[in-house]
């Protein structure tokens, strides 16, 4: 049989799971991350990170809004897809997971976005006309009380909601992780790290997003960066990649050391079929590199410029990374055999429902969609600081 | 050689009762109605299967007779039941060599280097019908259940072609059936043990290496064949529950 | 500065939002959800019977015997007498529920032999098996076994 080595079950000959289920786990992770940064500001009062504090609530909301695309994609039956909601089976993680992304989705971002904005929208609805008005109007509720106490019930309603948020953040990328992980057929995927590996690569992932978002906004808007800001980001990046890859050490260390029934098969299409995607893009070029990277960048006091091009490069490199490990977690646990016998192919199309094309598109729509919000509902606007209603006072 | 006279007398006398028995199923299996067959109360029932790796010789009937009872696609690679040909050698024991030409569908072909050293054996594959199904676990929606009767059935109308359970399953028994976009596996051919028959690859089988069997009645060989034989289920470090008893499965096989 | 009533109308109205999409969810989970699912467990109950409504497609021995009674009493006699009708003759469902309409094709009278009994290490070694191309290099098993009760003539 073509593309399989060794023995396979016969149903086994072709992937479940595609390319846009490697995409599904790297956009929440992306949400997740950049929540996290967000609240590093609202909860842990981390001043510095301010101007990256509403872009990366857009950015959240952005993401999570085309999440569910690629699930729809690849269903055999996308206008079954509610019945995840009507009659969820609660023993799936699959199935509460829907409910997690909704609480999320409703509660954290939606809410915390509205009460950070009210005051901007109502100022907007006011001085607008049109279908603006409308737009802004609705937004705002028709209410249009931006009383300084009544900004402070919302300052005070906001702070909750993040700090809800948080554990919320957690436990939408940690169940994408429990997912996997729960799975006892696939050793790959079995192990009882997993969620947290997925909840620390998200923040990461996220936290590098978020940079390398700011730096194409000043740069777009010719505005000078932030440099104590990037400088505390780029920290707090190197601190989460720190925990990122000593988790992922830990789990390769125990496999190699114990040594189950599995081992043997997986060893060997790490080597082979994985040896790019696993050792070249996801720990060297992901993680190491940018590790060194930043690591330096703590230890050395470089140029400004200097700095400014470390973040981008590390924090480009970090994003593939992360990328590069959605994919070897979902396509590699599908490429060996559960016989541990054999392996298959992914044969990835281009032009299909589920080839690279949908990828592609569901990838850059998440940066349309945040052009779209920012139009709405900008970020930066009242000079330095750009803090938004809890900042009044 | 002929049978004496008792086998023989044994042997019509089954016959005859079979068939006044399946003559009035037979009315009600071509009526369609299941309603009407004689009663069949689920919990009277709980289904599993004895599988003796002595007897099979890798035939492919079972094969061949479940894709025509249950129109299981043969174009795509797909299979509700499948058979393995093991070739072990006992000096490397952990690493049999293994294969399942389109499912067993053909049969095997004689191997080029007939090494009389080697350990080798058939093994007829299926769904297990999972007492703690990981596959029924995972399922978001409630499309694949266990049902009273212990068989783990797929609700077409309600699947939603995520492949979660495909993912769940140990055995790699579950497939997306490419007509439907729906997941598709042994049902232990529920629409004939309902009606007093048995499955088509039990039914089929040449060499009575595949027996249906009802734990719960209490004259099934089912127990006989437990008490009496080494009988062994796949993967049972899964704690999945199967119901698919072996004889004399070797600890060679995946 | 202590809020007053009117600063809270915009949450309020958030709430009411809230409210309103909560019912409009059990509403439509009340309209959706079909009637028999959940009472045996978290599936449908009319999953059951639509699993047993398949088509039979293969007959079962025990209705081939009604009418070919004297072929199951030859066979009895036989090493053949656990070998299912079906399992030579194919599916017969079709046959059984239209005998002269439906005729089933005849078993090739050497193949069908052939997929069981040709010769292969891996098989038990207690079961029959020859090398067709030096047992017989061609031509029908059935000129010198008789098939329902093979005889080694």
């Amino acid at each position: 049989m073509p593309g399989v080595e060794g023995f396979i079950y016969p149903n086994e000959l072709e992937l479940q799971w595609s390319v846009l289920i490697v995409l599904y786990p790297f956009i929440t992770g992306l949400v997740a991350g950049a929540f996290i940064l967000a609240s590093l500001e609202r909860v842990f009062n981390v001043q510095a990170v301010k101007p990256t504090y509403r872009l990366a609530l857009l950015t959240a909301l952005a993401f999570l809004l085309v999440a569910p695309l690629p699930l729809q994609l690849h269903l055999g039956h996308p206008e079954r897809s509610l019945e995840m909601y009507l009659t969820p089976h609660t023993q799936s993680a699959m199935a509460m997971f829907g409910f997690v992304y909704l609480w999320y989705l409703m509660v954290v971002l939606v809410l915390e976005i509205w009460l950070d904005y009210r005051r901007d929208i109502v100022l907007k609805w006011r001085a607008s006309t049109g279908i603006s008005r409308l737009l802004y109007g609705a937004m705002a509720l028709w209410s249009d009380n931006i009383s300084e106490s009544a900004l402070k019930l919302d300052d005070r309603l906001g702070r909750a909601l993040t700090v809800i948020g948080i554990p919320s953040a957690f436990l939408l990328h940690g169940y994408v992780g429990f997912i996997f992980g729960s799975i006892k057929a696939n050793p790959w995927w079995s192990t009882p790290l997993m969620p947290i590996v997925f909840l620390f690569s998200a923040i990461v992932s996220g936290i590098a997003c978020i940079l390398l978002l700011y730096f194409v906004t000043c740069w777009l808007r010719r505005v000078p960066v932030d440099m104590p800001c990037v400088d505390t980001i780029a920290k707090y990046l190197y601190y989460a990649f720190l925990v990122d890859f000593s988790l992922e050490m830990l789990d390769l260390i125990h496999r190699l050391y114990e040594a189950d029934e599995s081992f043997r098969a997986l060893d060997f299409m790490v080597k082979t079929r994985l040896f790019t995607s696993q050792i070249v893009l996801q720990i060297v070029l992901g993680t190491l590199v940018p590790l060194a990277l930043l690591g330096l960048s703590q230890l050395v006091t470089f140029r400004e410029k200097t700095r400014r091009a470390l973040y981008v490069l590390a924090g480009s490199l970090t994003l593939m990374g992360i990328f590069a490990m959605r994919w070897n977690v979902v396509i590699g646990g599908q490429l060996f055999s559960k016989s541990f016998l054999g392996y298959t192919t992914y044969k990835m199309e281009f032009a299909t429902r589920e080839g690279l094309l949908p990828a592609i598109v569901l990838m850059i729509l998440p940066f349309v969609i945040l052009g779209v919000l920012i139009r709405l509902l900008p970020p930066w606007g009242h000079g330095e600081g750009d803090r938004g209603t809890h900042a009044q006072g | 050689m002929d049978q004496d006279r008792r086998t023989f007398l044994g042997q019509t006398g089954k016959l005859l009762v079979l068939t006044a028995s399946a003559a009035i199923a037979w009315e009600h299996v071509l009526a369609g109605r299941p309603e009407e067959a004689p009663n069949y109360r689920a919990t009277d029932h709980w289904w599993g299967m004895a599988v003796d790796i002595e007897k099979c010789i890798g035939c492919g009937t079972c094969v061949r007779a479940c894709k025509t009872e249950n129109d299981v696609p043969h174009e795509a690679f797909t299979f509700r039941t499948w058979v393995e040909r093991y070739v072990v050698d006992p000096a490397d024991y952990e690493h049999p060599k293994v294969e399942s030409p389109n499912g067993g569908y053909d049969g095997f072909h004689e191997r080029e280097v007939r090494d009389p050293n080697l350990k080798m054996f058939y093994v007829p594959k299926l769904c297990n019908h999972c007492a703690h199904s990981p596959c029924v676990q995972v399922c978001p929606v409630g499309a694949t259940f266990e049902s009273q009767d212990g068989v783990v059935l797929v609700d077409k109308s309600y699947c939603l072609g995520c492949r979660y359970c495909v993912q769940a399953c140990p055995y790699g028994c579950r497939f997306i059936d490419p007509r439907t976009h729906t997941v598709d596996k042994c049902s232990l051919c529920y629409h004939r043990i309902t009606k007093g028959l048995t499955t088509a690859c039990c039914e089929t089988c040449p060499t009575g290496a595949r027996v249906l069997a009802d734990l719960k009645d209490k004259n099934d060989p089912i127990h006989a064949f437990l008490r009496e034989h080494k009988v062994q289920v796949l993967k049972p470090q899964m704690a999945t529950g199967s119901k698919m008893y072996y004889n004399g499965l070797d600890g060679s096989v995946r | 500065m202590k809020p007053r009533a009117s600063d809270y109308v915009h949450l309020v109205r958030m709430a009411g939002l809230f409210a309103v999409g909560i019912t409009a969810f059990l509403v439509l989970r009340w309209l959706m959800v079909p009637a028999d699912f959940g009472e045996l467990g978290h599936y449908r109950t009319g999953a059951v019977p639509d699993n047993m409504a398949r088509p039979i497609v293969y007959a079962g021995q025990a209705v081939c015997v009604e009418c070919h009674a004297d072929v199951a009493e030859l066979r009895a006699r036989g090493k053949h007498v656990r070998v299912a009708c079906e399992s030579c003759h194919g599916a017969l469902a079709a046959h059984a529920s239209n005998p002269d309409g439906q005729k089933p094709v005849r078993p090739d009278p050497r193949r069908t032999c052939i997929s069981c009994h040709s010769a292969n290490i891996s098989k038990p070694k207690s079961f029959p098996q020859v090398v067709p191309e030096e047992h017989a290099p061609e031509g029908s098993c059935a000129a010198c076994h008789a098939v329902h009760n093979p005889k080694i003539s």
